[in-house]
Parts: structure tokens; C-alpha cells; sequence
């Protein structure tokens, strides 16, 4: 089929001309993949907590009630201090329950994601990995605010601060990356397999008991699986070690490091190893798919 | 049984193929075809929303990201919220989106709505503040799906303006429409599409022609081009009447006139169907008028019998120029043309118009409380 366009237009048509391709991961400028992710996490926080008449508050009592609970558990019911008390047991459980609801706010806030932005998604031209950044950046906004809680509480119970609370940011910044990287995968991987929800739950439910959060490395330190001492598996999964670095930099510098828990330097690369591999994995596994996500919504 | 792990098997759609076109710098380009044929998926293509597997698409100049208007409205935030947000996607910056928000305002008229929720929004005002929005857009090139004209009468206009506006300008516009008016009106060109294909390129009132055979005329569509079947059966004449008989090319409004035309048969019909199309130039059907519209019986017709078929009606017609095409049918469903001939005759209605198609009597009443 020939089509000529009429001619005095087809005159004026600039030289330059380029290929549209689909949709992709990133592209599209900077400066608008910016502004595109922090306007979508802002929405996301204006909708979350404007609507209900606590607002922004349930993020705080949801995981400071739970802290309540477990608390009591574990330090009236079970007594996990009998014997070998865990120093500053209250302030660790906390700031690990907040750290690791960042985590898995992120992984399974992801997984729906793009899914549940199918009229964007098939509307607008945009980069997608927009969908999961956002998420990702919705939780470390509730993630700074839950931590002005938790320093208000670590305070209060006579930690005095230090040099080593500085370490903290470069620890959550690890643990963004992991939950970022997650995230990346779960939400293109959901596109096309929607048994990723469920499957996904459970991980994070073994996750959660997985890490040292009810417990440290030291009361997993007794255990053995496979002839290892159960407290450096736990210290391969990089939450582990991320949570068990924070105890010692924020809270008790007596406590064993990350380093010290997996038994030298060289060795924390294998959880290094995990938090990038996995974010290079995600990054990879949605930049493929991404010119096909409209499509298979 | 199901089988968690038997690959499931797809039906390929091809929703769009064999399409190849050229759309010039400042042109607008309009793109119509029934439900499913294709048109929206081609835009998405050219957005950039979907890949193609096959073949190139090539683009000069910037394209405005979306192909909707309103496009991640959330009912949820109020407006204020929802014109940045909309804004953003359209590829404004923030501080952009900001500056040009009273201007978003006062076009849309809704000043004084900006905190109201987008949930409590009346649908007119919702398309009015997202049109207001979209014409914010930096772009060269515009694709637009569905909507052009939205809100009452007098926010249509001012958006027929701010297309003529662009227009001027010199940007380019794709739309998918399936108002035959806008596009006739607007279009320099235009493009039917048959699922997945495109037929026809050319001509707007060509294209807006043959979208209206596509959807009302399998009587057109399946007759000759001449007025005649192989039988001989054919359409001689068709004219407008007088109320008293008298043929006329003019009529004035509110008096009663006939549309009528002679036909010929050429073999023996039973019940055949006389049928008179009034439409209006730019192919908007006004009235069809069959002969078994209320289950009359025409009789039957031998060879080389000529027929006169008078349709007369209450002239209630806006003043305009209106075209007659007569047909004549077998009796029964999915009924074939023995004849039809497009826009036989013309009429043209004088008056006054109040901007309806009609002009019915109408009877006031106002009631002082």
C-alpha cells in the first residue's frame, strides 16, 4: 500500500527522524524518571494516610504494637534472657522489626506493583522500572520516620550515641538495594506468574524467623545445621548480617560484628555477593521484560 | 484436567499488520474503524506503549507520552493533586506542572473545585479539568484516543478552538475517533482500519463515508456502484416534493415534505423494501425511512414495473444542506440492495436554527412559584 503524504507538508518534514521502539526499564531522561518515581511514592503516601483519621500514625503503632507483643513473649513467656541475657534486648527487637518491615513493605508492596498500575501502564510511555522504585522509595520515607521512633527509644533507655551510628546509613542503604533488587524481579515475574504472591509470603515468613530479629547470633551460636554453626548461616543471609551489624554499631559494641559473627572478612562476600547479585539479577530480569509488561497485564 | 505444569497455550492475535503510512509535519491524521479493528493498539504502537514484532516505526520531533486523556486521575485525591500528578505524566516537571496550574484552572472553569476530591467530580468536569491538563503538554506530536470534544456545548467550542490552536501551531495530531464529525472537520487526512488492516487512506468525508457504510451499510456496501442489479432492477430517479406535489430543490422549515424516487424492476419481486437515507454532508445519518418500517406489506412487483415511493415528513430539520439515497431491497434479514443510489438528490432546508438537528415544535411552560 503506497501512501503519499501531500507534498508542500512532506517538504517541511525535518531530517531527523527516530525509531520508536516499546517501552523500556529506564530511557526517557533523568530528570523525568525522577520525578515521575517520587511523584507515584508521594501519591501512594498521600493516599495511604490522608483518608483515615490517624493518617500517618498506623505505620507507627502497627509495628510498635507488634514490638508490644513480641516483647512480652519473648521476655515474660519464654524469657529468652534466662541464662545469657541479651543486652538492650527491648531497643534490638525494635530496631530489627522496623528495619525488616522496610524490607518486606518493599518486597511485597513490589510484587502487585505493576499490575495494579495497568491504566498507567498501558497509557503513558514511561520508564517502568519507575513502578518498583517508587515503591521502594514510598517505604524508606516510612522507614525514616519509623527510625526517629526508634533512636527517640534507644535514647531513652541510656544508650548514649556514637561515632558507629553512622554506620547506619550505609546499612540501610544495603538493605534497599536487596529489597530493591527483590523487588525488581518479584513485580515482572508477578506479570506473568501470578503464584509469585503467595510463594513470595512464605519466603518472607522464613525470612522473618530466619533472621536474627526474635534472637541474636549469639543464642543461634549453640546450634549447628550441616556441622556450621547455625550463627553464620544466619550471618550469609545478608539481613542477618545487616541486623546483626546494627546491634553492634547502634546499641552494644561488645556485640560480636557481622565480621566476628561469619568468621573473617573474606566471608562477608558471600552476603555482599547476595545483595548485588540479586539486585543485578532483578535489574537484568525487568529490563527484559519491560517492552512486554502492557502487554501481558 | 489441570496440569500445573502443561504449558498453556496462546491464541495469536495479530491486532495490527500490513499497515504502512506516512504522516507529514503539521498534519492532523485521524484514525477510524469499528470496535476491535485495530486503531488504538496501532497508536500504542506509535506511543511507544507497546513493541511492535515486526516492521519500523519512525518518528521526528518529541511525542507527548500519553494517548488519554485524565490519565492516572486518582478519585481519591483532590484536584489540585491530580493536575500535578496528570501533568507529570505528561512529562512536565514539577515546578512546570506548578507554574502552569492557574492556567490549567482557569481553562478548565472550575476555579473554586481545586480542593474537592476528584470522586465528587460530575463526569463533565472531570474530562473539562483533564483536557485543560493535557493541552498543557510540550510535545510536537500528539496522539490522542477517543476523546476530543468533551463537556456541554460551550466548553466544546473552546476546545474545537484549542485544536485550531494547535493547528496553527503546526503540530502534528493522530486520533483515533469515532466521531465522524471531528474528524471531517479537523482532518487532513484520515485512515479506516478493518480489524487489524488498513483499508482506506485519504480523504476525511471519504473515509467518514466509508466508516458509515462499515457500520450501517450492509445495504450499501454489498449494492453496485451503479443503480442498477444484473436483473435491470434500478433507481431512475429520486427527488424532494412540496407537501402539495411540487418539486422542490428548497423547502422551508416546519412545512411537510416528501422524499421521494422512482424505481424500476427488472424481474419479479415479492414485498420488496423502498428505503429512503437522509443524511446530512457530512454523512451523518438523520432519517431511514423503509416502506415495512411498521409491517406494511409493499405487494408484489412484476418485471418492467416502474414504482413511485413518496416518504413524507413533518419538516423539523435544522437549516442545512441534506442528501437523499434512495435503496430498494429484497424482503428479509441481512436483506442484499436490488438497487441504491448515494446521494441521488439534494435539499436544502432554510429557517432558523437553534444548533440541533431538530427543530420540533416544542411547547414552553414556565410556572412562577
Amino acid at each position: 500500500m503506497s501512501v503519499g503524504a501531500p507534498s508542500e507538508l512532506a517538504a517541511k518534514r525535518p531530517p531527523q527522524s527516530h525509531r520508536v521502539y516499546g517501552p523500556s526499564a529506564l530511557g526517557g531522561g533523568l530528570q523525568r524518571f525522577w520525578a515521575l518515581t517520587f511523584m507515584l511514592a508521594r501519591t501512594e503516601f498521600k493516599l495511604r494516610f490522608f483518608g483515615s483519621a490517624f493518617g500517618y500514625l498506623w505505620t507507627l503503632v502497627r509495628p510498635l504494637l507488634f514490638f508490644g507483643v513480641l516483647l512480652f513473649v519473648f521476655t515474660k513467656i519464654l524469657d529468652v534472657n534466662r541464662g545469657s541475657p541479651i543486652p538492650h534486648y527491648p531497643e534490638y527487637l525494635l530496631e530489627s522489626i522496623i528495619l525488616f518491615t522496610f524490607f518486606q513493605e518493599t518486597t511485597s508492596g513490589c510484587v502487585p506493583s505493576l499490575v495494579g498500575r495497568e491504566n498507567l501502564l498501558r497509557k503513558v510511555r514511561f520508564p517502568r522500572l519507575v513502578v518498583p522504585l517508587s515503591v521502594a522509595l514510598f517505604s524508606l520515607f516510612n522507614l525514616g520516620m519509623n527510625l526517629v521512633v526508634v533512636f527517640i527509644f534507644i535514647l531513652a533507655s541510656g544508650v548514649s550515641p556514637t561515632v558507629t551510628w553512622l554506620e547506619l546509613p550505609v546499612l540501610v542503604a544495603l538493605l534497599a538495594i536487596l529489597a530493591t533488587g527483590l523487588g525488581m524481579l518479584l513485580s515482572a515475574l508477578y506479570v506473568r506468574f501470578r503464584d509469585i504472591q503467595p510463594i513470595w509470603e512464605v519466603i518472607s515468613q522464613v525470612l522473618w524467623y530466619g533472621s536474627p530479629i526474635l534472637y541474636t547470633v549469639q543464642t543461634a551460636s549453640k546450634h549447628h545445621l550441616f556441622g556450621i554453626s547455625f550463627a553464620r548461616i544466619l550471618v550469609i543471609n545478608p539481613i542477618g548480617a545487616i541486623l546483626t551489624q546494627a546491634r553492634k554499631a547502634l546499641l552494644d559494641p561488645a556485640a560480636p560484628s557481622a565480621v566476628r559473627a561469619i568468621g573473617g572478612t573474606g566471608r562477608l562476600l558471600i552476603p555482599f555477593a547476595i545483595v548485588f547479585g540479586l539486585f543485578a539479577l532483578g535489574l537484568w530480569y525487568f529490563n527484559r521484560e519491560a517492552p512486554r509488561i502492557s502487554e501481558n497485564l | 484436567m489441570l496440569h500445573p505444569l502443561r504449558s498453556t497455550t496462546y491464541d495469536e492475535l495479530k491486532a495490527v499488520q500490513d499497515i504502512s503510512f506516512e504522516i507529514a509535519e503539521g498534519e492532523f491524521f485521524g484514525i477510524v474503524g469499528r470496535n476491535g479493528s485495530g486503531k488504538s493498539t496501532l497508536l500504542k504502537c506509535i506511543a511507544g506503549i507497546y513493541g511492535v514484532d515486526a516492521g519500523r516505526i519512525s518518528i521526528a520531533g518529541r511525542l507527548s507520552p500519553f494517548i488519554e486523556l485524565g490519565v492516572g486521575f486518582n478519585p481519591d485525591l483532590n484536584a489540585r493533586d491530580n493536575v500535578i500528578i496528570n501533568a507529570i505524566m505528561l512529562g512536565l516537571s514539577r515546578r512546570q506542572a506548578m507554574k502552569r496550574f492557574d492556567h490549567v484552572v482557569a481553562f478548565a472553569e472550575l476555579e473554586g473545585f481545586m480542593d474537592l476530591r476528584l470522586k465528587n467530580y460530575s463526569s463533565g468536569m472531570l474530562v473539562r479539568l483533564a483536557f485543560a491538563t493535557a493541552i498543557q503538554v510540550d510535545a510536537e506530536i500528539l496522539l490522542i484516543d477517543e476523546v476530543l470534544a468533551v463537556g456541554d456545548a460551550a466548553f466544546q467550542q473552546k476546545c474545537f478552538e484549542e485544536f485550531f490552536r494547535l493547528k496553527r501551531e503546526g503540530k502534528t495530531i493522530v486520533f483515533v475517533s469515532h466521531d465522524m464529525h471531528a474528524v471531517e472537520r479537523f482532518c487532513d487526512r484520515a485512515m479506516l482500519m478493518e480489524r487489524g488492516v488498513m483499508t482506506r487512506i485519504g480523504d476525511p468525508r471519504e473515509i467518514g463515508r466509508a466508516y458509515h457504510e462499515l457500520n450501517f451499510g450492509k445495504l450499501a456496501h454489498d449494492a453496485p456502484a451503479e443503480s442498477h442489479s444484473a436483473s435491470g432492477t434500478a433507481i431512475t430517479e429520486a427527488w424532494f416534493e412540496t407537501g402539495e406535489g411540487e418539486r422542490v430543490t428548497s423547502a422551508a422549515q416546519e412545512d411537510s415534505m416528501s422524499m421521494c424516487f422512482e424505481a424500476r424492476f427488472g424481474e419479479d419481486v415479492e414485498e420488496p423494501v423502498f428505503a429512503a437515507t437522509l443524511r446530512t454532508e457530512l454523512g451523518h445519518t438523520i432519517i431511514v425511512a423503509r416502506s415495512d418500517q411498521h409491517g406494511q406489506a409493499s405487494g408484489d412487483f412484476k418485471a418492467g414495473e416502474s414504482v413511485v415511493a413518496r416518504f413524507r415528513i413533518p419538516n423539523w430539520l435544522t437549516p442545512s444542506r441534506y442528501l437523499l439515497t434512495p435503496s430498494l431491497a429484497r424482503q428479509g434479514t441481512g436483506e442484499s440492495a436490488l438497487a441504491l443510489v448515494e446521494d441521488m438528490a439534494s435539499i436544502v432546508v432554510h429557517g432558523t436554527g437553534s444548533g440541533g438537528i431538530l427543530e420540533l415544535p416544542i411547547d414552553i411552560g414556565l410556572e412562577r412559584l
